[in-house]
This record gives C-alpha cells, sequence and structure tokens, in this order.
C-alpha cells in the first residue's frame, strides 16, 4: 500500500513515545515551589535580623547559590534535575548547578581549560544574554523617561 | 502568607518553564536564556517588581528574578551618576550572587569527585 505523507507523519507519531507533559509539569510545579519556599525561608531569616525584603534578596541568593553548589557537588542535586526538571533548573540553585555539573564533569582537562571554562558553559549565555537585555532595558527606559 | 505565595508563584514560573521546554524542543540553557531575558523585560515595565513584592522568594529565587534584579540595578545607578550608570548598575546590583556563584562553583569543582 502506497503511503502519503500526511499519512506517513500519522503512523511516524503514533510510534514516537510520548512525552508526559503533565507528569512533567507537576512535577516541575512541585520542585520548583518547595525550592522557592525554603529560599522564602531564607529570606524570613535574613528579614528577622533586621534587613528589608530588598537588602534580603541579595544574602538569600548567596545561600541558595552555596546549597546549590554543595548538592551538585555531593551528587543530590542531578537527581532532583532529573526528576523536577526546570523546577529543578529554573531557580537559583539550578543555576550554580549548571555551573558545578559541567566543570566536575571536564574536571581532568584541568584547572584552567577544564574547571574554569566549563563553569560558564550555561552560566556565560545566561550573564551573556541577561547583561545585553537588562542593558537594552535600560537604555530604552533612560531615552523614554530620562531615567532608568 | 508570602510563603504560600512563594511556593505557588514560583511553582508555576517552573512549570511554564517546563512546558515551554515540552512543547518547542528547546534546550534546558536555551530555556534559562529565555526566562533571564523575560525577567529583564518584565522588571523594565515595572510587572516583574510588583511579582516580588508580592511573591518574595518565589519571584527573585527563580531565574527571571537575575534579570530583573540587574534592570533595578541600572535604575538606581542612572539615578546616581546619569547614564554611565547603565553600564555599571546591572552587575553592581548581581555582584553578590554571580560573585558566590563563582567562588562556590570552583570549590565544589574542585574537591567533589563527579558521581557515575
Amino acid at each position: 500500500m502506497p503511503v502519503d505523507q500526511t499519512q506517513y507523519w500519522l503512523m511516524t507519531r503514533e510510534m514516537m513515545p510520548k512525552r508526559p507533559i503533565a507528569k512533567n509539569a507537576l512535577w516541575a510545579f512541585v520542585v520548583g515551589g518547595l525550592i522557592c519556599l525554603a529560599g522564602q525561608g531564607v529570606l524570613w531569616f535574613f528579614m528577622r535580623h533586621g534587613m528589608t525584603a530588598k537588602e534580603a534578596s541579595a544574602p538569600t541568593s548567596v545561600v541558595m547559590i552555596g546549597l546549590g553548589a554543595l548538592l551538585t557537588g555531593l551528587g543530590w542535586y542531578d537527581r532532583l534535575v532529573k526528576r523536577g526538571g526546570m523546577g529543578a533548573s529554573l531557580p537559583i540553585t539550578g543555576f550554580a548547578n549548571a555551573m558545578v555539573a559541567p566543570a566536575m564533569e571536564y574536571k581532568a582537562e584541568g584547572l584552567v581549560m577544564g574547571i574554569g571554562a566549563r563553569l560558564f558553559t550555561i552560566a556565560g549565555p545566561v550573564l551573556v544574554y541577561g547583561m545585553t537585555a537588562a542593558f537594552v532595558v535600560g537604555a530604552v527606559r533612560y531615552l523614554l523617561t530620562g531615567v532608568a | 502568607m508570602t510563603f504560600l505565595w512563594a511556593f505557588l508563584v514560583g511553582g508555576l514560573m517552573c512549570v511554564l518553564a517546563q512546558l515551554v521546554m515540552d512543547f518547542s524542543q528547546l534546550t534546558p540553557g536555551q530555556v534559562l536564556v529565555l526566562f533571564v531575558v523575560l525577567g529583564a523585560l518584565f522588571g523594565g515595565v515595572g510587572l516583574y517588581g510588583k511579582l516580588v513584592q508580592f511573591a518574595g522568594a518565589g519571584a527573585s529565587v527563580p531565574l527571571p528574578g537575575f534579570g530583573y534584579t540587574m534592570v533595578e540595578g541600572i535604575g538606581q545607578a542612572v539615578q546616581q551618576k546619569g547614564a554611565l550608570g547603565l553600564l555599571t548598575g546591572g552587575l553592581t546590583a548581581a555582584s553578590g550572587g554571580i560573585k558566590s556563584a563563582v567562588l562556590f562553583g570552583l570549590l565544589a569543582s574542585v574537591i567533589f569527585k563527579p558521581k557515575a
């Protein structure tokens, strides 16, 4: 039986494994929510010691990044990423994970081109485009309003 | 109450990122770049700041919070020293996070061995 393109597309679609989209989303919600809840706990701790919410934001990031790096080193955070997907990768702890995991992996290539370079496999693009976007947004606001 | 909103808003932001990844075939790295840029954009129009006030760490811990922090820093720096602030404000505001990420990242990579 000859098969036209549409039929072929339908056939391959049936054969492909289904992405468990609902399950992925649910795990992302639970894992991401819990990490942010932990972050709120850290924020609350700093606010109890006399900081405003704004002042407490930076030290909270530092603590979360430290935890992310530590848990990645211990091999626990990668399991969290496997389960939670973006729920583990999007929080700032996941940013630390994205730095440490490849750096650890390529340790054998040395301190400079192994660890030093691979720390920025994901962090590099995030910093490049994050900094560029922030500059462009600030510049547009400056041109439009005189203040950024 | 902020604790509940932190959980819900943070969780929902992660769901959004997960859905973008599952429906678009983007890699995790590309999704992270997209979301940090979105954070800067929504920060620029004042929406992300409201979300941070309302949901605390639920908005500041996910990566868009990083883009927002830099835009906020640029705003403050421009008020203090004019156009030069466009270049100095972003990194000044994000310096604690970036520097600790480099230091902790280096330390963890040197100390720990990758697990099989």
